[in-house]
């Protein structure tokens, strides 16, 4: 790989032994990926926050720590403040509700030290896997290295922005140095669609736009593809949610719906120029063969979880879950949880939403998911959700069934404690 | 075991040294995080065609890496908790697989100039040799077809 001068001094130790560590695996990184250089970036989402399991796997001091699970180093050598813009991304725990999540006080000290050492290092603590709902909202062209594929392919395609899926590793090292590969999606060329997915039935609802980012993920894999055929323009809850289940199902990271994402007011613009690789329909049957799929764990209809924000919720899904209960109560045995960034929850509260869903019974928390904090209420066998990401993930890390619908649907099991979705 | 004539493939050699160990060889993408216990190395993702199985010791084969960021961080444990994988060969190069090359410090291969997927089967026993880029099937498992 071929080296600007300030990388060449970083890699040589002028910047402290962090930052060296830091260059070096970058520099090895971009050598496996065969990028032919690194690039500028002032705009790192990353994940550095540790349980008490990791930190004794890692052991030494919080530096040591710091370089062992996040540069890849032995440490050794103190960590300074970070150089780039940096935040944290969805973590292990809620700091106030972890009680219900049934962290252990021991394990709740971890966390909370780990994540006031993030804090000391100037990585903002924002703690959600959408950091563009509450105030990173990249620019279009702007060079990012962001790690959290549902939050990549959003930035990459409804902002325009150019980053490339990140790891742990890779994206402190980006914080430390302010650099990353220059290649995949930071190159124009890769951003243009190979595949086109032609869709003849209506996509309105969010679970319509889950239903599809499903079905597109699993036939594009790790391709760009571009969807023609949309009559209603998504707003943002849709296509988070369609982005995340696209990630989920296949690796999309990039796509174009021409009319409505950045960079592709046309088809031909998408394919720049040229003609697709591929041609798929998106119709009935491939919607009902998402839908099958993504309900595919689960036979029994007593619910014990449902589960509402993944990605966190938005300030309006909050209100549409207090709508739909209206005076209505959680069912004794069944347990409704909604997940939302930090600052949104502050808003929920500020709006009123958290009394009226303390009222029903319902839990609003923030900073993790039950995915990536793997928790469930004690006994849990069955959960539900309108979000077809934590429906693929859940049952497979926490060994429970998952039904996939509607947010309607989803409010309807929590009050009666049975799961009556349908497509 | 029923031959010794070597099957030899050349490609694109990520570095980590040699070892030889047996071949698990998954015909569909992997997903790390959500999809791999990093405790065990056991593949957990529902109708994956490895669901149960471990990676641990064993010689990854696979086309490619999907799903999650967290890709590197599940290897990157499963190697500290020492249940990462003896090499990896794989087809296609992303972010998420490279760096878990960069992570695991193992024998790594990729640009194959045959598909190792369809070449090698689980069971067989291979050498990776990471450096030069080179993968050996030294013994076939009994019963596993040979050849190209």
């Amino acid at each position: 790989m071929i080296l600007a001068d300030d990388e060449r001094r970083m890699l040589d130790g002028d910047d402290g032994p962090a930052v060296q560590a830091a260059m070096e695996l970058l520099v090895r990184y971009g050598e496996v990926l065969g990028a032919e250089r690194l690039i500028d970036t002032d705009n790192v989402c990353g994940a550095n926050i540790y349980n008490a399991q990791q930190r004794k796997l890692a052991g030494g001091t919080a530096d040591d720590v710091f370089a062992r699970i996040s540069l890849d180093s032995p440490g050794g050598f103190e960590i300074p403040r970070v150089r780039a813009h940096s935040c944290q991304l969805i973590g292990p725990m809620d700091t106030v509700e972890w009680q219900v999540q049934g962290v252990a006080e021991g394990n709740r000290d971890a966390i909370l030290d780990s994540e006031s050492y993030s804090g000391r290092h100037c990585i903002h603590l924002m703690n959600t896997c959408t950091p563009y709902q509450v105030g990173n909202v990249p620019a279009r062209g702007e060079h990012c290295a962001w790690m959290e594929s549902s939050a990549v392919i959003y930035v990459n395609s409804v902002l325009g922005a150019m980053t490339n899926v990140e790891g742990r590793e890779s994206a402190a090292a980006a914080m430390l140095t302010g650099k990353i590969p220059y290649w995949g999606y930071h190159l124009p060329e890769n951003r243009h669609a190979t595949i086109h997915v032609e869709v003849t039935v209506d996509v309105t609802t969010s679970r319509d736009w889950g239903l599809l980012g499903y079905a597109v993920g699993k036939v594009a894999g790790e391709t760009v593809p571009v969807i023609t055929g949309i009559a209603d323009t998504p707003n943002l809850v849709k296509l988070k949610h369609f982005g995340a289940a696209a990630a989920t199902s296949g690796g999309v990271e990039m796509y174009h719906i021409p009319g409505v994402t950045a960079e592709a007011h046309t088809l031909d613009q998408a394919l720049g120029g040229k003609r697709p690789g591929l041609t798929v329909r998106y119709g009935p049957a491939e919607r009902e063969a998402a839908y099958a799929r993504l309900n595919t764990t689960a036979t029994d209809t007593a619910v014990d979880l449902v589960m509402i924000g993944c990605p966190h919720a938005s300030l309006d899904q909050i209100r549409d879950v207090c709508d739909l209960l209206g005076d209505r109560k959680v069912a004794p045995g069944t347990e409704l949880w909604l997940f939302t960034p930090r600052g949104i929850r502050l808003l929920a509260e500020r709006s009123g939403y958290g009394d009226r869903l303390r009222a029903a019974g319902a839990v609003l928390m923030s900073d993790t998911c039950p995915a990536i904090g793997r928790f469930v209420p004690d006994g849990t066998r069955v959960i539900v959700t309108d979000s077809a990401k934590q429906a693929h993930y859940l049952p497979q890390i926490m060994s429970v069934q998952g039904w996939f619908g509607d947010t309607a649907e989803c409010v309807d099991a929590a009050v009666t404690g049975r799961w009556r979705g349908d497509l | 075991m029923t031959e010794t004539a070597t099957t030899v493939l050349r490609g694109r050699g990520l570095g980590g040294g040699v070892c030889e160990g047996e071949a698990l060889v998954s015909r569909a993408a992997i997903a790390g995080w959500g999809g791999i216990d990093s405790r065990t190395g056991t593949i957990i993702e529902s109708e994956h065609e490895l669901e149960g199985q471990s990676m641990a010791g064993k010689v990854l084969i696979f086309p490619s890496a999907k799903g999650s960021s967290g890709w590197s961080g599940i290897f990157h444990v499963a190697r500290m908790e020492g249940a990462g994988p003896k090499a990896m060969v794989f087809n296609v190069m992303n972010t998420k697989i490279a760096l878990a090359v960069v992570v695991s410090h193992v024998p790594c291969v990729t640009a194959l100039d045959a598909d190792p997927v369809e070449v090698i089967k689980t069971g067989d026993w291979v050498r990776v040799d990471g450096d030069r880029g080179v993968i050996e099937v030294l013994k076939r498992k009994e019963g596993n077809a040979s050849g190209i």
